[in-house]
C-alpha cells in the first residue's frame, strides 16, 4: 500500500516557541504564509545540529511574521523531500517559490494518480 | 587463475584509489550523509579529471568512444570506485560517466541515432523497467504488462515497480508480453519515450536506500509505432536476461568495495580503541571477526574475478556470476554488520558511512536477483539444466 503522499497536517504558527517545541529529529516541512499557500519545502538532514527544530528555528528567524509550518519526522528525509516537491510540482505547475530560486539540480516528474 | 593484477592494472588501481581519496571523500564530508549527488559544479570539474585521466565513458565499447576497459579490470576499479560513503550505489557520483544501458547497444541504426548517441553525449538519460508489481525474481513468468498491435503499432497497458530514475529519464527500455501463451519466448523490449501519452510515473517508492528513490509506472493505453521494438518481436527475455547475468559482475564488485572499506575502518578502530585497559585488537573476539571480514572478503573478490575472467574470455559464466554476486552480497553484509558490531555506538550514527552501507547492502540481497534465485541458478548447473 502506498503512503501517504501530501502532507495535510494542520498548519502551526511559524514562531521561536512553537519551533522549540519540535523534537530533533530528521524529516521535512513545509514552510506557508499567512493565507496556507506553501512558499517553500525542506528536509531536515542528519547535518542539522537538532533536525527539525533546529530548521524551523532558523526559518522563525530568517521570515517575517505570519508564516505558518507543519513537519512530518521522516529517516528518509532525501527522498521524502524529492518527492514533496515533485508532488507539489504536479499538483501546482511549479516548485514553490523559495524553492523555485534555488532548485534541486536534477528534479524528477511525476504524474501521481 | 591467477587473479593478481598485471603491472597496467595496478596502476590504474592506484589512480583511481587516488582519486577517490583525494577527490571524493573530501567533498563528502560536507555533504548530506544520504547525499547521492555532487555539487553540479563539483561534478563538473571532476568529470574533466576523470576524462584527462582517460577513463571517463569507463563501460563505453571502443568503437563507440570508450576507453576500452576489460571486464577484469573493471571488476578491479569498480572495487576502488565504491569505496567512499555514496559509492555502492553512486560510486564516485558517476564522474566516470555512464554508458547508458547494454541492450541500446544492440539498437539499430535509427535507434542509435535516436538514442544512443544522445545517451553518450550526455543529452538523454534512459531506465530500465523489467520489474513488475507481480514479481521481480521471476520475470519471464512475471511480466503482464501487455503490449497488443493496433494501428501498425503496439499499445502497451501494464505497471511497473522499482524502477529507478524513471521520473528524470528521457526514455526506457520496457519489457510487455506480446504472446501471452509463449511464455518467455513471448516478452518484447521497446523503447518508450517518457513524453508518450499514457507514460506515466505514478509514485516514488521509498527504500532503505534513503539516498535515493524508485518509481512505479503506469501504462495506460500508450501506443508505440513498430520503430520502438528493440531487437526482435517475442525475444526481448533473452535481451533482458543477457543484461541480468551481465550486471552481476560489476554488482559484486561494489559490495566488494564496500566491503573493504568498512573492514579498513574496523581494523583502524580496533587498533585505536581501548576497553576496559586493553586494544580491541588485542581482544580474540574482535580478533576473530576481522579474521571473517577478511575471509569474506577474499572469497568473494576470488569468485567475482573468476566470473570476470570467464566473461573476458568468452566462456559461459553465469553460474560463476551467480556466485559472485551472492558470495559477494551476502559476504559483503556481514562485513558491513561486524565492522558496526566493532565500532559499537559510533557504528549506528550517521557520523560514519557504516550506517548507510548498512542498509544499502541489505538490498544487495535482493537487487538484480535475490540470493534465492542465485542459489537457484548454481543448483541448476550442479543438477541438470532440465531442472526447473
Amino acid at each position: 500500500m502506498a503512503l501517504r503522499l501530501r502532507l495535510d497536517k494542520p498548519w502551526r504558527p511559524l514562531t521561536a516557541e512553537e519551533a522549540t517545541r519540535l523534537p530533533g529529529q530528521l524529516g521535512v516541512y513545509q514552510v506557508a504564509d499567512s493565507v496556507g499557500t506553501i512558499v517553500f519545502i525542506g528536509e531536515a538532514g542528519a547535518r542539522s545540529p537538532f533536525g527539525l527544530r533546529s530548521e524551523l528555528q532558523r526559518e522563525a528567524r530568517e521570515r517575517r511574521p505570519g508564516h505558518q509550518f507543519r513537519v512530518e519526522v521522516n529517516q528518509q528525509y532525501r527522498t521524502r523531500w524529492f518527492e514533496l516537491l515533485m508532488v507539489h510540482k504536479a499538483d501546482h505547475g511549479s516548485l514553490p517559490a523559495d524553492n523555485a530560486k534555488n532548485p534541486p539540480p536534477s528534479l524528477g516528474r511525476l504524474s501521481p494518480s | 587463475m591467477d587473479f593478481e593484477p598485471s603491472s597496467e592494472q595496478q596502476m590504474l588501481i592506484d589512480q583511481v584509489r587516488r582519486y577517490v581519496r583525494e577527490e571524493i571523500i573530501p567533498l563528502e564530508a560536507k555533504l548530506d550523509p544520504d547525499a547521492a549527488e555532487l555539487d553540479p559544479a563539483d561534478q563538473a570539474r571532476l568529470v574533466e579529471k576523470t576524462k584527462a585521466m582517460g577513463l571517463y565513458g569507463i563501460d563505453i565499447p571502443r568503437e563507440f568512444g570508450g576507453p576500452d576497459i576489460d571486464i577484469v579490470t573493471r571488476v578491479l576499479l569498480a572495487i576502488e570506485m565504491a569505496q567512499h560513503r555514496a559509492g555502492l550505489y553512486v560510486p564516485c557520483y558517476g564522474t566516470f560517466g555512464g554508458a547508458g544501458l547494454a541492450q541500446i547497444f544492440e539498437a539499430n541504426e535509427d535507434q542509435k541515432e535516436r538514442y544512443l548517441y544522445p545517451t553518450l553525449r550526455g543529452e538523454k538519460k534512459p531506465f530500465f523497467g523489467l520489474t513488475e508489481p507481480s514479481g521481480g525474481s521471476d520475470p519471464a513468468r512475471a511480466i503482464q504488462t501487455k503490449a497488443e498491435r493496433k494501428d501498425n503499432g503496439w499499445v502497451l497497458n501494464g505497471a511497473k515497480i522499482f524502477i529507478s530514475g524513471a521520473d528524470r529519464a528521457q526514455y526506457g527500455i520496457v519489457f510487455a508480453r506480446t504472446d501471452a501463451s509463449k511464455g518467455r519466448a513471448g516478452i518484447t523490449c521497446f523503447i518508450i519515450d517518457a513524453d508518450t501519452p499514457g507514460f506515466h510515473v505514478r509514485r516514488v517508492v521509498h527504500t532503505l536506500r534513503s539516498s535515493s528513490y524508485a518509481t512505479e509506472l503506469e501504462f495506460k493505453d500508450c501506443w508505440v509505432s513498430d520503430h520502438q521494438v528493440l531487437g526482435e518481436v517475442n525475444k526481448g527475455f533473452a535481451v533482458a536476461n543477457d543484461r541480468l547475468t551481465r550486471q552481476r559482475i560489476p554488482y559484486a564488485a561494489g559490495c566488494i568495495g564496500i566491503a573493504i572499506a568498512a573492514h579498513e575502518m574496523a581494523v583502524e578502530w580496533a587498533k585505536m580503541r581501548s576497553t576496559f585497559g586493553e586494544k580491541l585488537a588485542n581482544r580474540q573476539a574482535i580478533q576473530w571477526m576481522l579474521v571473517d571480514n577478511e575471509i569474506d572478503i577474499r572469497t568473494a573478490r576470488h569468485f567475482t574475478l573468476e566470473a570476470a575472467e570467464k566473461a573476458r574470455r568468452g566462456l559461459p559464466f553465469r553460474t560463476e556470476a551467480a556466485i559472485a554476486k551472492l558470495t559477494a552480497s551476502e559476504g559483503g553484509g556481514r562485513v558491513v554488520d561486524r565492522a558496526m558490531q566493532i565500532h559499537g555506538g559510533m557504528g549506528m550514527t550517521k557520523d560514519l558511512p557504516l550506517e548507510r552501507w548498512y542498509r544499502e547492502m541489505r538490498i544487495r540481497r535482493v537487487g538484480e536477483g535475490p540470493s534465492e534465485v542465485q542459489r537457484m541458478v548454481i543448483a541448476r548447473e550442479i543438477l541438470g539444466s532440465n531442472l526447473r
